[in-house]
């Protein structure tokens, strides 16, 4: 089963080349496959049939850990089913090969559309597993949207196809939870095993939830099956192409609910609510779809409602949970696959030829075709019950089996009112078989003969061998029969002895009562469609109660509004929207559980530290900077604020016993302060507060309410602490394991390297996010020798009017900035002599070399003392930005001639290599070893190999410090250098340096 | 157990004043009071960590309970240079905000409040499905053009010709004064 599954799947992946090679005539080619699945099936007979197991199972373990497997188990069932899905769907494949043109796009998808669908029903038949049979189902709800949307450019197949597939997939969803509620409850998903402990599940403690689960099932039927009140997608599914509506809406997808009925029938008729439901739903769209037919004028819409009306007949006769109604429902499931797939044919063939299926514009089609005319009349007979024919035969055992349910006394006054709906429903069905012919052959008076073109003999094949089957299967039902008996052996035998077995098929039971119902059905249904014309205008009194395709319209745009209602009132496009919600949320919930917990304050509480009383001292610095930064109104007073409380948390660390911690603070600190001032030196100076007073009252609670809860979510939180921090075995572990005495240090760069690794690659990405942010275009990388630029060219102020006060200014400070010294710096002399500042310059030199020096200090003595990659690389950062002031951007690539894009790789390069290495000589990934060395100078060394995990660190903070200065800083320079030629009103702003504040200030006055 | 209450009063004032910034609508604020947010954490953390103690240096005879303890600070440590990447990447979107379109605003998202205003009106759902009675339609038998009647239904925000309306679910046809779909226009 699985190869045949595989080999199906595989023709239709590759079905799309073949296409382009051999064009239409490729279906042939396609037809084989199931072909030769029937051919396969006809082997496997020996083994399903007679043999002992009566049934073939193969099972793949799929996903072990969830118990699911790839289990198929070929019984009785799954073969009947799979004969007329694989045969049928091979003709129809035949079939297509005439049916469409050379011409017609997409055909190759469309092929593999079929095939793929055969092979999922093939596969949905014979799934041992629930889920595998729901991933089977759903395969062919996707396919048969697929299908049915075939025409995609017209508009009824498109709305058509959706329709199909939200009501198929609604009904797949509940039945999904159904499956998963049966499963659960029985402990094993696989479907042979389900149904064993079925009646043991009905009658355990679990019942009421498998009853529930059972209706949710049924739901999934009665959607994929077309039944009342979601029969209005299978009409509306007309729209698919007629061999699309012969095979899945005849034959095979309309049959997946049925099948399921007829899978669970055997072990969960008894459930409380299976009868009410499969027999009230049946029979009333039995009796509804017949009614439909017979007003519509489109022959593929009789049919179409004739199917409606035949499935909720299929529906009531699987689901009795009988055996004789057992046999008599597959035997009718059979020949209703055979009868309505020819007339569906038969239709296309009508419409191929004619340009039409109106049957007020159809007349005389018999007369240009008397063998198209003979195919379908023995498929309409077969269809109405007509004695001989495949269709007789299997409403003769129905009508058998209803007539001895209605004499059971178990069934009550109800057996009597269904034998009675069948027998109506049937009158309906002879009416819309006589209506269909007459409607699509007969010569109408005062309608114009339709022109009809030839049909070719390999066009006609397929119906006609599907007519010819309808024969043989009603003078020769027993091998039928025989395929049969084994599948309603397994429903128990009702009480009573008449009718208690299954019986049998056959053409001549004797003179029974049922034979009397089916000739007092045909009688009643020929004198229906003789009398046509009352029958007719009693229709069109008749206003239509409720309208299936309405009432989904109607939801479809209730569900609409709601939507859009929803998302109106939700997504508000304000950002400051967003965040209240979410923010009041996350201080609401906390805060309630605070306090419905109600819990007493937990004990050691203290305002000041004894061992750090400053404390309290700093915090008051720290508070009041948050609430300057949060009053400010200029820009770079609110950063200073913010800086504040930065710097004051950094001794904050320090006071806790934390020196690493202070260090790297302040080092951050004040690269932050600097970045702030490169980036924010175009923007106003002023910052004004534009949400507006109306919210300002709604933000200070909010935020004042966060703060609160945290604090006590805080306290509670280490109140709540009860077992020793894990970090008192840190000490011992980086001093043994590590190799270090800096705990804080090894555990960054050894016990919790992987913690870091992650963390310089988030460095990475944010230094690569704000160069792409700055240069935009390209990340760069193009570095420009000093010794190329002309002298004092860099940052030279113009376009300042010689007699203003800024241009007086601007001549003093060049008067004093001589440009003939000689610089301190190595590209010092290309910055214009305004922005030069020799104290600076002087400064810089000095120092520079120092910091890189302490910097390789810090991170080399951090394994033993406060430093480390961190703090070491931020230092590293912190000499290049003086260099950076002093000198300009020029200097900057002087000090710098390396990208920051290689630094940041190579430091992530070199951390990755100290995890990788050791793993490479057989160790642990981050193993780290420790190393003592002689050298000749320091004497014993000891080298501990997480070192050159720091290093990487070092050196990926190096490149983030680079990419900051060289997107904020150098870039926004040439940024506003580039800016006077266009726009020379703003160069105004464009200052770093000495004059920055008086010219800038000046500028932004004339505005 | 010890909870510092110097600290977690500090972390709230950090806090609070944190998400009445981040609550403005000037990006620069925003900013600042993402900054006050993460300190207001790394306070948090190191509140954690119990009473001050010893810098985490070891000594064989110090016991491990004197050291302030060096998880929460390794944890700081990551979370102040992430601190930095993050505020450096904000002041990246700042300036190009600020060069592209001279605003430091959050601005509203006009997309979403047009999406508010619109009805559940999809040409797609909405139009009426003509009659097909065949998938080979005869030259003579193409369906009559929808009558020019005035009527109209809302498409959107506006109201549109239902002629025209019509028209756009058929590609490859044009109705007078309606724009070619993307797979319109095929003649």
């Amino acid at each position: 089963m699985i190869t045949v599954l595989a080999v199906t799947f595989v023709m239709a992946a590759v079905a799309p080349l073949i296409f382009q090679r051999m064009q239409r005539n490729s279906f042939y080619l396609l037809a084989a496959i199931p072909a030769g699945a029937t051919v396969w099936l006809a082997l496997q007979f020996g083994s399903v049939y007679p043999g002992s197991p009566g049934f073939v199972e193969e099972i793949l373990p799929w996903i072990p850990d969830l118990k699911l497997e790839l289990a198929f188990r070929m019984d009785a069932l799954a073969w009947v089913m799979s004969l007329l899905i694989m045969g049928v769907g091979s003709l129809v494949l035949v079939y297509c090969a005439r049916y469409f043109k050379n011409s017609d796009d997409h055909l190759g998808g469309f092929g593999a559309q079929l095939l793929a669908f055969a092979g999922s029903m093939f596969g949905l038949v014979t799934a041992d597993d629930l889920l595998v049979m729901f991933i089977f189902w759903e395969l062919t709800t996707v396919l048969s949207y697929l299908l049915i949307g075939y025409a995609r450019t017209r508009l009824s197949a498109r709305r058509s196809a959706l329709q199909a597939l939200i009501v198929t997939t609604a009904g797949g969803l509940a039945m999904l939870v159904g499956l998963i509620i049966v499963g659960n409850a029985a402990g094993t998903y696989r479907i042979s095993a389900v149904l064993q402990k079925a009646a043991e599940l009905g009658a355990g403690p679990a019942q009421g939830t498998i009853a529930v689960a059972v209706v949710l099932i049924i739901a999934g039927a009665v959607t994929k099956s077309a039944l009342v009140p979601f029969h209005f997608w299978l009409p509306g599914a007309m729209a698919a192409p007629t061999p699309v509506s012969a095979y899945l809406h005849a034959a095979a997808m309309v049959k997946a609910g049925i099948y399921i009925v007829a899978r669970l029938a055997p072990g969960f008729s008894d459930s409380p609510y299976w009868l009410p439901l499969v027999l009230g739903l049946g029979l009333a769209t039995m009796l509804v779809g017949g009614y439909r037919a017979l007003r519509q004028t489109d022959i593929k819409l009789i049919l179409a409602y004739g199917t409606v009306s035949q499935l909720g007949f299929l529906t009531m006769v699987v689901g009795l949970g009988r055996p004789d109604a057992a046999l008599a429902g597959l035997a009718l499931l059979l020949a209703h696959g055979l009868f309505k797939a020819a007339l569906f044919l038969v239709v296309g063939i009508i419409d191929h030829q004619a340009g039409t299926r109106d049957i007020r514009r159809l007349s005389g089609v018999y007369r240009s075709s008397r063998a198209l005319g003979m195919v379908a009349a023995v498929a309409a007979a077969s269809m109405a019950g007509v004695p001989l024919l495949a269709g007789f035969v299997a409403k003769e055992s129905v009508l058998e089996a209803f007539f001895h349910y209605s004499q059971d006394p178990a069934a009550g006054p109800w057996g009597l009112v269904l034998l009675l709906g069948i027998v109506l429903g049937s009158t309906l069905t002879v009416a819309y078989s006589a209506r269909f012919m007459w409607g699509a052959f007969a010569v109408k008076p005062g309608v114009e003969p339709t022109p009809f073109k030839a049909i070719r003999p390999s066009f006609l094949f397929v119906p006609a061998v599907l007519s010819v089957l309808s024969i043989v299967y009603g003078l020769w039902p027993s091998p039928v029969d025989a395929w049969i008996q084994p599948y309603a052996a397994l429903f128990a035998p009702a009480a009573g002895g008449e009718g208690s077995g299954p019986g049998h098929l056959a053409l001549w039971h004797g003179l029974t009562p049922a034979l009397g119902l089916s000739v007092l059905a045909i009688a009643a249904g020929a004198g229906m469609h003789y009398g046509r014309e009352v029958v007719e205008r009693l229709q069109s009194r008749v206003p239509d109660w409720v309208d299936g395709d309405r009432a989904y319209q109607h939801t479809i745009g209730a569900l609409d509004d709601t939507a859009v209602w929803v998302t109106g009132r939700t997504q508000r496009g304000s950002l400051y929207f967003y965040l209240a919600v979410i923010l009041t949320v996350a201080f609401a919930v906390p805060l309630a559980a605070l306090i419905i917990a109600n819990k007493p304050i937990p004990g050691g509480i203290y305002l000041i530290d004894p061992n750090s009383p400053l404390q309290l001292v700093v915090a008051v610095g720290i508070v009041v900077g948050a609430l300057a930064a949060v009053r400010a109104n200029k820009r770079f007073l609110a950063v200073l604020m913010v800086s504040v409380t930065g710097y004051g948390i950094a001794l904050m660390f320090a006071l806790q016993g934390a020196p690493d911690l202070a260090l790297t603070q302040m080092l951050v600190e004040t690269i932050v302060l600097v970045a702030f001032v490169l980036a924010m030196r175009s923007l106003p100076a002023g910052l004004r507060d534009r949400t507006g007073g109306k919210y300002r009252v709604v933000r200070i609670i909010i935020g004042a309410a966060f703060g609160v809860t945290m604090i006590f979510v805080a306290i509670y939180a280490m109140g709540a602490r009860v077992a020793p921090p894990i970090s008192l075995e840190f000490p011992k572990l980086a001093y043994e394991g590590g190799g270090g005495l800096n705990i804080v240090n090894v555990t960054l760069v050894d016990i919790r390297a992987w913690d870091t690794f992650g963390e310089i690659s988030v460095l990475a990405v944010a230094a690569t996010g704000v160069a792409s942010l700055i240069f935009v275009r390209s990340r760069g990388e193009r570095l420009r020798a000093a010794a190329m630029v002309p002298e004092g060219s860099v940052g030279r102020r113009t376009g300042v009017e010689r007699n203003s006060r800024d241009g007086a200014t601007l001549a003093m400070v060049r008067r004093f900035a001589d440009i003939s010294r000689d610089a301190w710096l190595v590209a010092g002399r290309t910055l214009a002599p305004e922005r030069r500042s020799i104290i600076f310059e002087v400064v810089t030199r000095l120092i520079f070399h120092s910091l890189i020096i302490f910097s390789v200090y810090l991170l080399l003595a951090g394994h033993n003392l406060p430093g480390g990659g961190f703090a070491g690389g931020l230092t590293a950062g912190l000499a290049l930005t003086v260099r950076y002031m002093a000198g300009g951007r020029f200097e900057l690539s002087e000090a710098a001639p390396v990208s920051p894009g290689s630094l940041l790789g190579a430091g992530l390069a070199t951390a990755a290599a100290s995890g990788l290495v050791p793993l490479l000589l057989g160790g642990q990934v981050f193993q780290s070893a420790i190393v003592q060395i002689w050298l000749p100078v320091f004497g014993d060394v000891k080298f501990v190999t997480s070192t050159i995990f720091d290093i990487g660190v070092y050196i990926v903070v190096v490149g983030l410090a680079l990419d900051v200065l060289r997107s904020l800083g150098a870039e926004i320079d040439e940024h506003f250098e580039g800016a006077p030629k266009t726009e020379p009103e703003r160069h105004a702003e464009t200052y770093v340096g000495p004059v920055e504040s008086v010219a800038g200030a000046a500028a932004r006055g004339q505005e | 157990m010890s909870i510092n209450l110097t600290l977690l009063i500090v972390m709230g004032v950090l806090y609070a004043c944190g998400i009445y910034l981040i609550l403005e609508r000037s990006l620069t604020r925003v900013l600042l009071g993402l900054m006050l947010l993460a300190n207001a954490t790394n306070i948090l953390i190191l509140a954690a960590g119990g009473y001050a103690g010893l810098a985490p240096l070891f000594n064989k005879a110090t016991d491990s309970h004197e050291y302030n303890d060096p998880l929460p600070q390794a944890l700081i440590l990551t979370s102040i240079v992430i601190s930095f990447a993050v505020t450096a990447f904000m002041l990246g979107i700042i300036y190009r905000t600020w060069s592209l379109a001279r605003q430091d605003d959050i601005q509203d998202d006009v997309e979403d409040r047009r999406v508010a205003r619109t009805p559940s009106f999809d040409a797609e759902d909405d139009a009426a499905v003509p009659v097909e009675t065949s998938e080979f339609p005869l030259p003579h038998a193409e369906p009559a053009a929808p009558d020019d009647t005035g009527a109209t239904v809302p498409a959107g925000a506006t109201h549109m010709p239902a002629a025209a309306a019509a028209a756009e679910e058929k590609p490859g046809r044009r109705a007078p004064g309606t724009t070619a779909g993307p797979t319109g226009g095929e003649e």
